[in-house]
């Protein structure tokens, strides 16, 4: 059976494709940020997922308001990036997992989640951005990206969130092939760019939200996504796809590394590395 | 009576019905002949999209807070920017009526 070996969750802010692009990683701006990933990537190196699950939300690449789905699980042989319209570098096609994705569609399904699924797929700086960060070398595993409605209102609650993600694991760890698994969140933290409140960054909020996901994510199921708006900002709901990873992890979970920092553009930016060890 | 989606400014479905000819344009900007298009005739491109006049208005003026209390989303209205060349430290700065160097520094103190 596979195993789930742990989540990460990171920032996905545009600017920060464009420091990788223009090696920017050393320069006083960027290089508190960067200094968070040698962790992270040591801890990768160490347990080696062969395949990893992406919780993501699209901007406007692969969807658009005519068919917006809620959760969307993709089931391509390979996803490709493309233009979104602002200059960042289009990157190569990520490699996908057929066979897990549709043992992930099966299992979702068999447990009431009513899904949209992807042949083809397009994966935007959300998805690009996190796999740029954790495998600067390139080559990440094979991917099943699973996206997650945060453009439009109604949002999926947290806790409909960390259920989904709580299917997500258990369909992984009946996934009959000897594979790890990774589960990657990408989003967050506190920030907003719309309206008289562009600029909102909430450290308090995102300190507490950290220490649950590492902890107890029960505050976090508790809040409404208008509280997450409220007390994160418009964008800062992308902590949506956090709370969904910490539910995939159905083992002992310990924090192996922890990063925050203010600014990345208009955005609290954050990693956190969770190890799952399944419990006998 | 007020919804709390609404006192909180969140992108529901009334904007969306409000903004989708606005937003659609905005998605077509995906394509970089769609944003050469918008560029060499800006009106002839928002006919396309059946631009109402306001949101006509606010695109003219590139006026960010009229552009979203039209409709416009700001995961779409970003596209828009990029072709404006503005960043969304000029959106904030715009919208909350400060220079662009206040709202960085304001990101900045916000870290200190």
């Amino acid at each position: 059976m596979a195993t789930i070996v742990g989540g990460l969750a990171v920032s996905h802010v545009p600017a920060i494709g464009n420091a990788i692009a223009n090696h920017r990683e050393g320069e006083p701006y960027w290089k508190p940020f960067f200094d968070g990933f040698p962790a992270a990537r040591a801890w990768l190196d160490r347990v080696k997922p062969d395949l990893a699950v992406v919780l993501y939300n699209d901007h406007g690449l692969n969807f658009f308001l005519d068919k917006l789905p809620t959760f969307a699980v993709g089931a391509a042989p390979e996803y490709c990036n493309a233009d979104e319209g602002w200059g960042l570098p289009v990157l190569a096609p990520f490699a996908g997992d057929r066979d897990l994705s549709w043992h992930i569609i099966e299992h979702l399904v068999a447990q009431e989640f009513d899904l949209t699924t992807c042949q083809e797929m397009l994966v935007d700086h959300a998805f690009c951005i996190p796999m740029e960060l954790f495998w600067p070398q390139g080559a990440p595993p094979p991917a099943v990206p699973v996206a997650i409605n945060t453009v439009q209102h109604p949002l999926p609650s947290p806790r409909r969130c960390f259920r989904l993600g709580q299917a997500i694991g258990r369909a992984i760890e009946t996934y009959d092939k000897d594979l790890k698994v990774v589960v990657i969140a990408t989003g967050g933290l506190s920030h907003q760019l719309e309206g008289e409140r562009a600029g909102f960054i909430n450290r308090d909020f995102d300190q507490m939200c950290l220490e649950a996901l590492a902890t107890d994510p029960s505050p976090l199921t508790a809040l409404s996504s208008l509280d997450l708006v409220e007390q994160a900002g418009s964008q800062g709901v992308e902590l949506l796809m956090w709370i969904a990873m910490r539910g995939a992890m159905t083992g002992q979970v310990s924090r192996v590394h922890q990063h925050y920092h203010i600014p990345i553009s208009n955005t609290a930016a954050a990693l956190l590395v969770l190890e799952n060890t399944p419990v006998a | 009576m007020t919804t709390r989606a609404e006192a909180l400014g969140v992108f529901d479905g009334a904007m969306a019905q409000r903004g989708y000819g606005l937003n659609k344009m905005c998605f077509s900007f995906n394509e970089a002949a769609n944003r050469e298009a918008f560029l060499a005739d800006e009106e002839a491109y928002e006919r396309r999209f059946g631009l109402t006049d306001a949101q006509r208005r606010a695109v003219a003026d590139r006026d960010v807070l009229a552009l979203l209390a039209e409709g416009g989303n700001i995961y779409y209205l970003a596209k828009l920017a990029g072709i404006l060349g503005l960043n969304v430290q000029d959106l904030g700065a715009q919208q909350t009526g400060v220079t662009v160097e206040a709202f960085k520094a304001k990101l900045l103190a916000a870290g200190a």
